[in-house]
Parts: structure tokens; C-alpha cells; sequence
């Protein structure tokens, strides 16, 4: 069962309360989503770090019921 | 042999390795599609294993790595990323220079 954009928002911001998360549906099918996720948790992490942080989040949803999520992570400016 | 060593044995024994959906040559996936091109775009010379044919290794990359998803690259052992991060990593640059600090041999595209 898909995930919609507001499940991925909310799961992202209850482990990244600060974070500020936009989401796209790449192709309206609630599969495949793009996501841009701003928070201060990232600083000093790795892209990689940064990106697992954003999947633990997911908890295990990501590869599953999330389908594809093309991910861009940064700290606030 | 227990999945994760295999899996360790794989990415000691080859330089780069992508655990991927699909081949090369056929790639079945977008995303890994993404890597590989990227990959033969600077000529790097890389083991891919397709994680269809085999749903242990699928499975067990995965927790190998702490990475739910396919493609995931790996250089000289060390897991670098997916889709995202390679592509993030090649616009910026950096995937040429973590090749050339690990004495990975790589074709400079022409005008970079």
C-alpha cells in the first residue's frame, strides 16, 4: 500500500522536529516522490548520514511501502 | 558462507562495486540505470551485481550496508551511497576525487 506525502512528512518532522520537508509526487501514483528535507540535525553529517537519518525516520517504510524517493538533504542557511 | 560475508568478500575483491537492479548492459531500474551511466560516463571499470537474480544478496545489502534501497555503490570496500548521493557527488565533483584518492582509474571528461 503507497505511502501518501502527508505520512512521509509527518514521519520525517516526528523524528526531525525542526525540519522543514517538500514533496513532490513525481507521477501522481503516490510511489514515486521527490523530497527536498532542511534541518539543523544534519549539520556536520555526511550526505550519507544525512540521508540515513531521513530513512531511520521512514522507518523502514523506505524500500517498502515507499517506493522511490529521491532524496536532497541541507542544513538551514 | 553466511550472506554477509559474501557480501564482504564481493566489495573487497573488486574496486567498485554496484549492487543494482538489473545488469549493466540492462539496467531495470531508473535509479541504477542513473549510476551506470554515470559509472561509464567517466570510464570506471566496476563489478555489477544484479540483486533480482538473488533475493539473499537483496535482501542482505541492505543490512550490510544500513541502506534500504538499491543501486548502492561501493569503492574499494567502502559504501559510498545510492542514486542521490552518486549523482550529488559527481555534479559536484567530489565522486572524481574520492576515485583519484583511492587510486581508481577513471577517464577526465573532456572540458571538466
Amino acid at each position: 500500500m503507497p505511502m501518501a506525502a502527508a505520512e512521509i512528512e509527518r514521519m520525517i518532522k516526528r523524528s526531525l522536529p525542526d525540519a522543514r520537508v517538500e514533496i513532490t509526487d513525481l507521477a501522481g501514483d503516490d510511489d514515486h516522490f521527490a523530497a527536498s528535507v532542511v534541518s539543523s540535525a544534519f549539520a556536520g553529517k555526511s550526505k550519507l548520514q544525512q540521508h540515513q537519518l531521513v530513512y531511520a525516520a521512514l522507518g523502514g517504510n523506505m524500500g517498502a511501502a515507499l517506493h522511490a524517493l529521491q532524496l536532497t538533504t541541507s542544513t538551514p542557511k | 558462507m553466511a550472506i554477509h560475508d559474501r557480501l564482504q568478500s564481493i566489495v573487497d575483491q573488486n574496486d567498485v562495486v554496484l549492487f543494482m537492479k538489473g545488469t549493466p548492459d540492462f539496467p531495470q531500474c531508473g535509479f541504477s540505470g542513473q549510476v551506470v551511466q554515470i559509472l561509464n560516463y567517466l570510464g570506471v571499470k566496476y563489478e555489477g551485481v544484479n540483486c533480482l537474480e538473488n533475493d539473499e544478496i537483496r535482501q542482505g545489502v541492505k543490512e550490510f550496508s544500513n541502506w534500504p534501497t538499491l543501486p548502492q555503490l561501493y569503492l574499494k570496500g567502502e559504501f559510498v551511497g545510492g542514486c542521490d548521493i552518486v549523482r550529488e557527488m559527481f555534479q559536484s565533483g567530489d565522486l572524481a576525487n574520492a576515485l583519484a584518492e583511492k587510486g581508481i582509474a577513471f577517464k577526465v571528461p573532456a572540458g571538466a
